[in-house]
C-alpha cells in the first residue's frame, strides 16, 4: 500500500475514495449470548443456580455458619432442629448446619485440585501421544487403556490403603483415574490437526514442535477438554464424598458431606437429620454440576457427545 | 471377525498383564516396611524375618514378580497371613454375593427402565418423555451410597417394610434382603437405559417390518412388546459390559451401607486393617472381571456391527 499512497499523494484529486463506515449492528457480547442460550435451557439454568448457591456458600462459609463447626458442645446430642441449632446437632453435640455449610469446602476443593492436575497431565500426555512418534503413541494409549480397566472405587481404595487416608490421597487417585479420558480426547484432536494446512504452513516458516504444540494445538483442544472436565465434576464430588463416607477421606473432625452422611448413617435409628444434612448437599452438588455440564456441552460443543 | 477376535483377545491379555504389573509395583512402592505395618508396632525382628520369608519379600523384585505371575496362572493370588488362608479362597467366597447384587440391580434397572423407555418412545414429547429425558442424566449422577442410605432410612428405618442389614438365610429370606440394596444400585441406571431404549425403539418403530405388522392389524401393544422391543433392546444389552465397572463401584458402597458380605465389604475391611494381600487380590479379581466384561461386550458389538471391527 505504501507506494500507492505515495504515488497519488494524500491530497491528490484521485483520492476521492471515501471511507464508508460499515453499518455494523452491535453484536451482543459473547457473555450475553451465552447467558441467553443458558437461559433457554431450563435444566441448565437450574444447574447454574444450584452451582452458584453451593460455590457461594463454600466461599462465604465462615460468614454463614452459626457455630464453630468443629467445637464439641456440652449441649444436647442428636437434637432435632431448633432456633439455636437450625438442623439439630450431631452425636457429639456439634451444630449440624454449620458442619453442612463448612462441609462443602472440601469436595469443591478436591474437585478443582484433582481435575486441574488431571487436566494438565492429560493435556501434556495427549499432545505427546498425538504429535509424537508412533511407538510412543501406542505406548501411551496402552497405558491409558490399562488405567481405565482398573475398577473405579476399588482401585481408589487400594491406593488409599497404600498411602493412608487423607485428602491428598483422594486428590491423587482421582487425578490418576480421570486423566486417561482427557489424554485420549486430546490425542484424537491433535492427530486430526497435525496434518492440517495451518500446521504445515507454520512448520514451513520454521516453527519448532514446542511452538506448534503450545500456540497452535493447545487453543484448538482446550475448549472441548474444559467441557469434558466440567462434566466430570459431579463424579469427582461423588467419589470424594463416597471415600469420606467410608472413612477414607478427610480426617475427623474436619466437616465434610460424606463424613456427615456416615455419622448420620451410624445414628440412623435415633435421628434422620444428620442423614438429610449430609445427603441433600451431595445430591444438589452432583445434580447441579451435571445439569450445568450438559448445558455447557450442548451450547459450546454438541459434537462432543460422541466421545462419551 | 476372526482377526478382530484375535486382536481384541491379545489386547485384553496385555492389558491384564500390564495392570497386574502396575498393581504389583504399586504395592511394593509402599512407603515404610510392609512387615511392620502388617504386624504392628510390637513385632520382633524374628517375626518380621519370618513374615518376609513367608511372603517371599526377601527375594529380588523381578523374582517376586515372576513368582506372582506363576502363581496367578494356577489361580493363586497369594496368602493371607492373618487368617492363614489363600487369598483366592477368601475373595472367591465373597464374589457370589457381589455378583448376585449386581445381577439383581440390573433386573431392577431393566424392570423400571424398559416400560419407561417404551412409553416415552411411543408417546413422544409427553410429560413422561420429558421426565425420562431429565432422569437420563440425573439418576446416574446421584451417588449410590446416598441412594442406599435414603432407601435404608425410608423403607427400613421409618416404614420398617424391609430388613435393614445382612444377606439373610435361605432362598426367600435372601431375596428379601436383596430387594433394597439392589434397588439402590439399579436405580442409578434407570434413566440411562430408558433413554437408550427410547432412541433405539424410535428407530425400530420406523422400520418396514413394523409397518407391515401394523398393516396386518396386530394390536399396538403386541407390535411393541412382540416385534419392536426384542430388536430395540439389543444396543442396551451391549452396554451392560461397559457398565460393570460402574456397577461394581456402586456395589462397594451399598454392601457397606447394608452390611452385606461381598467384594466391597471385603476390601473396605482389608483397607482398614491394611491387609495388603487381600486388597491386592480383590483389585486383581475385579480388574479381571472388568477386562472380561469389556472384551465380551466389544466382541458382541463387533458381531452386531461390522464397522467397529476396523477401529482396533
Amino acid at each position: 500500500m505504501q507506494p500507492l499512497i505515495r504515488a497519488f499523494g494524500k491530497n491528490s484529486d484521485m483520492a476521492s475514495v471515501e471511507f464508508i463506515p460499515a453499518q455494523v449492528r452491535k453484536e451482543p457480547g459473547a457473555a450475553r449470548t451465552f447467558l441467553r442460550q443458558l437461559g433457554k435451557n431450563r435444566l441448565g439454568t437450574l444447574g447454574a443456580v444450584l452451582v452458584l448457591i453451593l460455590l457461594s456458600s463454600a466461599v462465604f462459609a465462615p460468614l454463614i455458619i452459626t457455630h464453630d463447626a468443629t467445637r464439641i458442645m456440652v449441649g444436647p446430642r442428636l437434637a432435632d432442629p431448633s432456633s439455636e441449632f437450625w438442623l439439630g446437632t450431631d452425636q457429639l453435640g456439634r451444630d449440624t448446619f454449620s458442619r453442612m455449610i463448612m462441609g462443602g469446602r472440601i469436595p469443591l476443593l478436591v474437585a478443582f485440585a484433582s481435575l486441574g492436575s488431571s487436566l494438565v497431565v492429560g493435556l501434556a500426555l495427549g499432545l505427546i501421544a498425538g504429535f509424537g512418534p508412533r511407538w510412543l503413541d501406542n505406548l501411551l494409549l496402552f497405558l491409558f487403556d490399562t488405567i481405565r480397566s482398573f475398577p473405579g472405587i476399588i482401585f481408589a481404595l487400594a491406593v488409599i490403603a497404600l498411602l493412608g487416608p487423607s485428602m491428598s490421597s483422594v486428590i491423587l487417585v482421582i487425578a490418576i483415574t480421570s486423566m486417561p479420558i482427557y489424554a485420549r480426547v486430546v490425542r484424537t484432536q491433535t492427530q486430526a490437526l497435525r496434518n492440517s494446512e495451518f500446521v504445515a504452513a507454520e512448520r514451513s516458516m520454521g516453527a519448532g514442535t514446542t511452538r506448534i504444540l503450545v500456540f497452535h494445538m493447545l487453543p484448538n483442544v482446550i475448549g472441548p477438554l474444559l467441557i469434558l472436565v466440567s462434566m466430570d465434576v459431579p463424579a469427582v464430588i461423588a467419589v470424594e464424598a463416597g471415600l469420606s463416607f467410608l472413612g477414607m477421606g478427610v480426617r475427623p473432625p474436619t466437616p465434610d458431606w460424606g463424613a456427615i452422611l456416615n455419622e448420620g448413617y451410624s445414628n440412623i435409628q435415633q435421628s434422620a437429620w444428620l442423614v438429610i444434612a449430609g445427603g441433600i448437599p451431595i445430591v444438589m452438588a452432583t445434580l447441579g454440576f451435571t445439569f450445568l455440564g450438559e448445558a455447557l456441552r450442548d451450547i459450546f460443543d454438541p459434537k462432543l457427545r460422541k466421545y462419551l | 471377525m476372526l482377526l478382530y477376535l484375535c486382536k481384541r483377545l491379545v489386547l485384553a491379555v496385555t492389558i491384564s498383564v500390564t495392570a497386574v504389573t502396575l498393581l504389583f509395583l504399586m504395592i511394593h512402592a509402599v512407603p515404610g516396611d510392609i512387615a511392620s505395618i502388617l504386624l504392628g508396632p510390637r513385632a520382633t525382628p524374628e517375626m518380621k524375618a519370618q513374615l518376609y520369608q513367608q511372603m517371599g519379600l526377601d527375594k529380588p523384585l523381578v523374582v517376586q514378580l515372576a513368582t506372582f505371575f506363576g502363581g496367578l496362572l494356577h489361580g493363586d493370588l497369594g496368602f493371607d497371613v492373618f487368617s492363614q488362608r489363600p487369598v483366592a479362597d477368601i475373595v472367591l467366597e465373597q464374589l457370589p454375593y457381589t455378583l448376585e447384587l449386581i445381577l439383581a440391580s440390573i433386573l431392577w434397572a431393566a424392570a423400571i427402565a424398559i416400560p419407561l423407555g417404551c412409553y416415552s418412545a411411543v408417546r413422544r414429547n409427553s410429560a413422561m418423555d420429558h421426565i425420562v429425558g431429565v432422569m437420563a442424566v440425573s439418576t446416574i449422577a446421584i451417588p449410590s451410597f446416598v441412594m442406599a442410605v435414603y432407601a435404608l432410612l425410608i423403607f427400613a428405618v421409618s416404614l420398617r417394610w424391609l430388613p435393614a442389614i445382612g444377606a439373610g438365610e435361605g432362598f426367600a429370606d435372601e431375596l428379601i434382603h436383596l430387594l433394597l440394596p439392589s434397588f439402590a444400585v439399579g436405580v442409578g441406571w434407570v434413566g440411562y437405559i430408558a433413554r437408550l431404549l427410547r432412541a433405539s425403539m424410535l428407530e425400530t418403530l420406523g422400520e418396514n417390518h413394523i409397518r407391515t405388522v401394523r398393516a396386518f392389524g396386530v394390536s399396538e401393544w403386541r407390535v411393541i412388546t412382540r416385534y419392536a422391543l426384542p430388536l430395540a433392546i439389543l444396543p442396551t444389552v451391549t452396554i451392560l459390559g461397559v457398565g460393570i465397572a460402574w456397577l461394581l463401584s456402586a456395589a462397594v458402597f451399598v454392601e457397606v451401607v447394608f452390611a452385606r458380605p461381598g467384594i466391597g465389604a471385603l476390601i473396605v475391611q482389608a483397607v482398614n486393617s491394611r491387609n495388603y494381600p487381600i486388597v491386592m487380590g480383590t483389585v486383581l479379581v475385579t480388574t479381571f472381571l472388568i477386562v472380561i466384561a469389556t472384551t465380551v461386550s466389544d466382541l458382541v458389538n463387533a458381531a452386531l456391527d461390522p464397522r467397529i471391527r476396523e477401529e482396533l
